[in-house]
């Protein structure tokens, strides 16, 4: 039997590696869209966690809004990675530095 | 349950709002470039319908919808009012700006109009479903409208770092949001505080929670250490879509803080007052100081806005009702404030020339003694300066932060407001006794000049006569 907190391990585990991805990335903003979802995702497991263990249903009713919202977010995020691509020819971490001080 | 139709009166403002917002992008597409004038009308229209609206409806008891998941009450009558007001200024301002950048499109208004019901949402929110979803409404529409110059290398940069950082946040924010539910079993703010005041809870996964919920706010505040994206984002937008994320999203915020952490939180308030006072203790000093460095004006808002969420942070963890109330006021004047030095500063643009340099504002009085006049209130109001209401705001939170026993950090706020004084004071300096660098006669509408008079007056206004909103506010939180 799995119990509670494997699944919260589980969820802590993929938090944190969205977190140092996000983190040690230097290199590609489409990487860090990728640990953005991560990180949603992470948080779902949780939800749906608690809620199978807690016998409610509204932690999976919030996952399928988390979902949609992360659908949305990442159509924003791409669109914004178009533009700045356009604009900048590169899409490399390190050279988005033209705003400092 | 059975649906009852007269749950749409408490959220008839938003849903007013969203069917406006909806009809004006339909309406857009069937316009001229020459008629783009009539989105606008109708933008400002449907924000002044909303806010009489969400008046009309508002008043008496406090009413709870949804199953919970929304409330209407004192504080959001007054909360909603106030951000259209100041989203009405906003697009008021920014009008001659995106004229002469060839950024007066419809979609300009329509996504502000989201942004704007988003806060509305945040504003009412009875639970942490409806929470998450109004400030994603608000943050996507804001990271849209911040890349809104698609031409603009640094507007896309900054909306890209304001994209990365923002979703942080809410992953934060949700990843605290889902500890909670776990920790209590439920998601409504109401059944949060019920299960706290039983006992009903596994301490440690709350706390653990807790913190996770304080850092997504931080990070939606731009409180320090989670403030990096502010200054980026305020200097890269166009100066129009700074001035409406540096005001109205500031008051949503505090609603969210109060609903969040009195509300919901309130009865582990020991836990996290801490959290806040380290957040307010660093916001005040590395905002006050760091912006003395600053060439940039945007900037210096920027970190100058930071410090000033250390002050609405002062208010809110006092966690008492004149605290949320002192926090309130300061929230709401200080959007007040900030709307009209973003409108100044949108006032001495002009095409090709972003007025975004602190030499910019030199021998001002030479160019125009009337508003170099207005623009001494609005940075006396920063500052603190009597009788301007940026005083009294100030002294509202510090004396919420005294009466919980607070003193010493109630004097390090004074402390470092001193040192704030020293950047804005250096903006009267160059307007008053510097020789103008640049004398091309200010270029604006008589709509925008009456505007920003009544908003430099109201600075002073509001100074001689605090008592009037200071009520409203208490009455709100009561």
């Amino acid at each position: 039997m799995i119990a509670l907190s494997d699944y919260l391990i589980l969820a802590a585990i993929l938090f944190s590696l969205s977190i140092v991805g996000i983190f040690i990335n230097r290199k590609n903003v489409i990487i860090l869209l990728m640990c953005i979802e991560l990180m949603l995702l992470a948080v779902n497991i949780n939800f749906i966690a608690f809620s199978h263990f807690l016998g409610d249903a509204v932690g999976q009713v919030f996952v399928f809004f988390i979902l949609t919202v992360a659908a949305a977010e990442a159509a924003i995020g791409l669109a914004i990675l178009v533009v700045l691509f356009r604009n900048r020819r590169t899409i490399n971490v390190e050279e988005l530095d033209s705003l400092a001080g | 349950m059975t649906f009852d139709p007269m749950h749409l009166i408490p959220v008839a403002p938003e849903l007013f709002l969203l069917t406006a917002a909806c009809a004006i992008l339909v309406i857009d597409l069937f316009l001229k470039d020459e008629q783009r004038e009539a989105t606008y009308i109708l933008a400002q229209i449907a924000l002044i319908g909303t806010a009489s609206l969400a008046l009309l409806v508002g008043g008496g008891e406090r009413q709870v919808v949804f199953s919970g998941s929304v409330i209407r009450d004192g504080m959001t009558d007054l909360l909603k009012a106030s951000i259209c007001v100041i989203a009405f200024g906003a697009f008021l301002y920014a009008k001659e700006y995106l004229k002469d950048r060839n950024l007066f499109k419809g979609e300009f208004y329509t996504l502000g109009m989201f942004a704007v019901i988003g806060m509305l949402i945040m504003v009412s929110a009875g639970d942490f479903l409806t929470v998450y979803l109004g400030l994603e409404l608000l943050s996507l529409s804001l990271y849209a409208l911040v890349a809104f110059d698609r031409e603009s290398g640094r507007g896309s940069e900054a909306a890209m770092k304001y994209f990365v950082l923002g979703a942080i946040a809410s992953g934060m924010l949700l990843y605290g949001i889902s500890m909670i539910y776990g920790a209590t079993g439920s998601i409504s703010f109401a059944g949060i505080a019920e299960a706290i005041a039983n006992d009903a809870v596994n301490n440690t996964i709350m706390v653990f929670g807790t913190v996770f919920v304080v850092i997504g706010l931080a990070f939606k505040f731009g409180a320090v250490p989670f403030h990096m994206w502010a200054p980026d984002v305020y200097d890269g937008a166009p100066t129009a879509v700074t001035m409406i994320i540096a005001s109205a999203p500031k008051i949503a915020a505090v609603a969210m803080a109060i609903r969040i952490l009195g509300e919901g939180l309130g009865g582990i308030n020991a836990d996290w007052q801490g959290m806040l006072v380290i957040l307010a203790v660093l916001s005040m000093a590395l905002g006050n100081v760091v912006a003395i460095a600053q060439s940039n004006i945007k900037r210096m808002l920027a970190y100058s806005t930071i410090s000033h969420v250390g002050f609405i942070f002062l208010g809110l963890l006092a966690g008492s009702q004149s605290g949320y109330a002192s926090a309130m006021f300061y929230a709401i004047t200080y959007a007040l404030t900030a709307l009209g030095a973003f409108g100044i500063i949108i006032l001495l643009s002009r095409k090709g020339f972003e007025a975004d340099r602190l030499d910019d504002f030199r021998g001002l009085n030479q160019r125009s003694p009337w508003f170099a006049a207005m623009m001494l209130l609005l940075m006396f109001s920063m500052a603190g300066v009597p009788p301007t209401v940026g005083f009294f705001a100030k002294l509202f939170v510090l004396e919420a932060a005294i009466r919980v026993d607070l003193t010493w950090l109630a004097i390090v706020a004074v402390f470092f407001s001193v040192i704030g004084a020293f950047y804005y004071l250096r903006i009267v300096k160059l307007m008053y006794f510097d020789k103008p660098a640049d004398s091309a006669p200010l270029q604006a509408g008589m709509d925008t000049q009456i505007a920003l008079s009544v908003n430099g007056l109201a600075m002073l206004a509001l100074g001689i006569y605090p008592a009037g909103l200071m009520a409203w506010c208490v009455a709100a939180v009561a």
